[in-house]
């Protein structure tokens, strides 16, 4: 096979692995601090590329790409500043109203609850924006291209791996280092003794998925650059997915989730290159089974005892 | 010995005796046999249904064999929440890819009574295959997954749904591909033949279906096992330490379950003459999972009800809401395509039912305490020190 063509397709799987470690990020710190499979994520990824196209195509009337560096850099800022900010509320608001009140119930009432939000945020956005797919536009030309050993590449694939590790970075250095995420890393811990310790909790876990939701707004932007279309039900299986991106990384270890993100990226690229396209999906999910059954802490999670 | 007196000999039924009558005796010779109770219920039910569809504003939405049709498959979403309560209500595993059973029973019996591979095999006996065939797969996804923690087998059964609706999609060869199987053979039993015109037959066979499902549940949720199910479902680890094997237990209740919705998926291929990949999408198991939360965890009658009545909100009522604003012209309303709405709806009564009454519309005595646990705990404890145990989840 053209090597070049691998190559090309090594950075397309990167830009493909971004989106979906954006996405597993959410996952993971939710189930990191509440245990819960927040079924409805992959649904918030899915609203935030819609909320990014409304803004875009309405309040600031772009349908293409855009020449002038200066006002594409404007643009994309304000574009991702608002719908991380959208998103993040959307999220805090789903806990708020759907999940808060069942935090000491059996897990499954939860887990339902999710499954419910998910399915409600698909009717919002399908009655909205109707069922067929929207043009989402495209500010970064897929035509700007460099060329690398042969292979040209576009410079959205680099600009998306280079958002998703910076991202990455400094929700690592959040966690790590202020007193917010200390405070989310306690109540992952132990919730009632992070509470005893005068940490506000529900505060804590709302500001969590924020976060998450923020993320995944940002992911959805991305995804809608990248794919230039969106549609009411993008989010199920990409949600599954990037959960599969989770759990393989080591659920509630964040490193890992973005690792776990870019291997789907590149078991999903190749599989399409070669000739595996319409298995992409069915590999993604025997994947996750296998490492549910073999590995279930994941690559880098450590194992977790059934808690009491 | 007259069936009073059993009534009042038996301890398990306070009688009281200032309330004589045939009525009691019924009641009290019912309660004693829930086997019989269940197949009179089920009868009954099978034979006002097509009485009730005969009242005057019933009958007029539609004659009585489209009725009978409705029903039948309203059948096949009774028999799949049955199942589904098996895994879910009494054992407490939550199966999100339940539909992959049903595509399983479905496609066996298209490929072993269908002119695709020219195979003619009778329907009664593929019934059990088509339910074999099913309960195999739950037991190869089961054995190795069961293992895992509560939310993971989820997402694992949400994985498997997912792969067996591309497997049939993508074996363009073995399974008709994107268009399934088509002119599947309806059944034909005892020299009656089933036709399409003729639903009578089919009404009957999944009454037959469905009171044997109730029966088997009834008598397992009483026995061994199903104390089993319901102490992995409150407690998996204090389930383990008294010698309950939970690896085999879930693993009985994930074939069970599977086998059930094997019998619905040959019934539902025999009827439809068709299976094809897009009948078993995660919609499908989403749908057969609010039936099962809407009617009740765990309890039998609640969870066939459930799935009937929201079969019929979904397939007859919100068609029939269209219709009736579209005749009589409201404003607003006769704009509204309800059934274009029907997963908002679902998905917010799943909220709220979450939220405000967990135990379902018709719940299980021993479910709803455990789902209102907190509130008992709290009440019960008075010294403060414990109160903190009770936060420990």
């Amino acid at each position: 096979m053209d090597p070049s063509v691998l190559i090309q397709q090594f950075f397309n799987a990167l830009a493909l692995g971004g989106i979906y470690a954006l996405v597993a990020l959410g996952y993971t710190m939710v189930y990191g601090i509440i245990e819960l499979i927040n079924f409805a994520h992959g649904d918030v990824f899915m609203v935030g590329a819609f909320v990014a196209m409304w803004v875009l195509t309405v309040p600031l009337g772009q349908h293409g790409g855009i020449k002038d560096p200066f006002l594409l850099i404007g643009v994309l800022l304000l574009v991702f500043v608002v719908t991380m900010i959208v998103m993040g509320v959307v999220g805090v608001l789903i806990e708020r109203f759907a999940y808060r009140r069942l935090r000491n119930a059996p897990r499954l009432a939860p887990l339902l609850t999710a499954i419910g939000v998910s399915f409600i945020l698909q009717n919002i956005i399908q009655t909205i924006f109707g069922p067929s797919p929207k043009t989402f536009p495209k500010l970064i030309s897929s035509s700007g291209r460099f060329d690398l050993f042969g292979a040209s590449i576009s410079y959205l694939t680099v600009f998306i791996f280079v958002l998703a590790i910076v991202l990455l970075v400094v929700l690592q250095a959040f966690i790590g280092r202020t007193r917010l995420g200390r405070a989310m890393r306690s109540t992952a811990q132990d919730r009632d003794a992070a509470q005893l310790m005068g940490v506000d909790i529900n505060r804590t876990i709302a500001l969590t998925f924020f976060i998450g939701s923020a993320l995944a707004g940002a992911g959805g932007v991305v995804a809608g650059l990248y794919f230039g279309q969106v549609q009411f039900n993008l989010g199920f299986s990409a949600g599954l997915k990037a959960f599969t991106a989770a759990v393989l990384g080591g659920i509630g270890n964040i490193p890992g989730a973005a690792l776990g993100g870019f291997i789907i990226g590149f078991v999903e690229v190749y599989a399409g290159q070669f000739g595996l396209a319409r298995w992409g999906e069915a590999l993604v999910f025997a994947v996750l089974i296998i490492v549910l059954v073999f590995r279930p802490s994941g690559l880098l999670g450590q194992a977790l005892g059934e808690r009491a | 010995m007259t069936d009073q007196q059993q009534a009042a000999a038996d301890p398990r039924r306070p009688v009281n005796n200032e309330s004589p009558g045939i009525l009691h005796a019924v009641t009290g010779f019912l309660g004693r046999h829930r086997s019989l109770a269940v197949l009179v219920g089920v009868a009954l039910a099978g034979a006002f249904l097509p009485l009730i569809a005969q009242v005057p504003p019933l009958r007029t939405f539609q004659p009585l064999s489209s009725w009978l049709n409705v029903f039948t498959l309203a059948g096949v979403f009774v028999l799949l929440a049955l199942g589904l309560n098996i895994v879910v209500g009494l054992s407490g595993l939550l199966d999100l890819g339940y539909a992959a059973f049903f595509a399983i029973g479905s496609y066996t019996y298209a490929f072993g009574a269908s002119p695709y591979y020219g195979i003619h095999l009778p329907f009664l006996p593929m019934l059990l295959v088509g339910a074999l065939m099913a309960a195999v797969f739950g037991v190869l996804l089961g054995a190795p997954t069961l293992r895992l923690r509560g939310d993971y087998l989820a997402i694992v059964t949400l994985g498997f749904g997912e792969i067996v609706p591309i497997v049939f999609k993508n074996s363009d060869e073995f399974t008709g591909g994107t268009n399934g199987v088509s002119g599947i053979d309806a059944p034909n039993v005892f020299g009656i033949q089933f036709t399409t015109l003729n639903i009578l037959p089919f009404y009957v066979v999944m009454l037959f279906l469905v009171a044997f499902t109730m029966v088997l549940v009834y008598r397992l949720q009483e026995s061994r096992l199903g104390r089993a199910w319901m102490a992995i479902r409150e407690d998996e680890l204090a389930a383990a330490s008294n010698g309950i094997n939970t690896v085999t237990t879930k693993l009985l209740a994930f074939a069970l379950g599977a086998t059930t919705a094997g019998l619905a998926g040959v019934f539902s291929a025999s009827k439809l003459t068709f299976a094809g990949p897009d009948q078993f999408i995660f919609a499908v198991s989403f749908t057969v999972l609010a039936m099962v939360v809407l009617g009740g965890m765990g309890n039998v009658w609640g969870v066939a009800l459930g799935a009937f009545i929201l079969f019929m909100i979904q397939n007859v009522f919100l068609k029939q809401l269209n219709q009736v604003f579209d005749t009589l012209k409201v404003p607003i309303l006769s704009d509204i395509d309800f059934i274009k709405y029907q997963f908002l709806l679902y998905g917010l009564a799943l909220v709220l039912m979450m939220l405000l009454r967990p135990e379902g519309l018709f719940p299980n005595r021993r479910r709803k305490q455990e789902l209102h646990e907190d509130e008992l705990e709290v009440i019960e404890i008075t010294e403060p020190t414990d109160a903190a145990g009770v936060m420990d989840e």
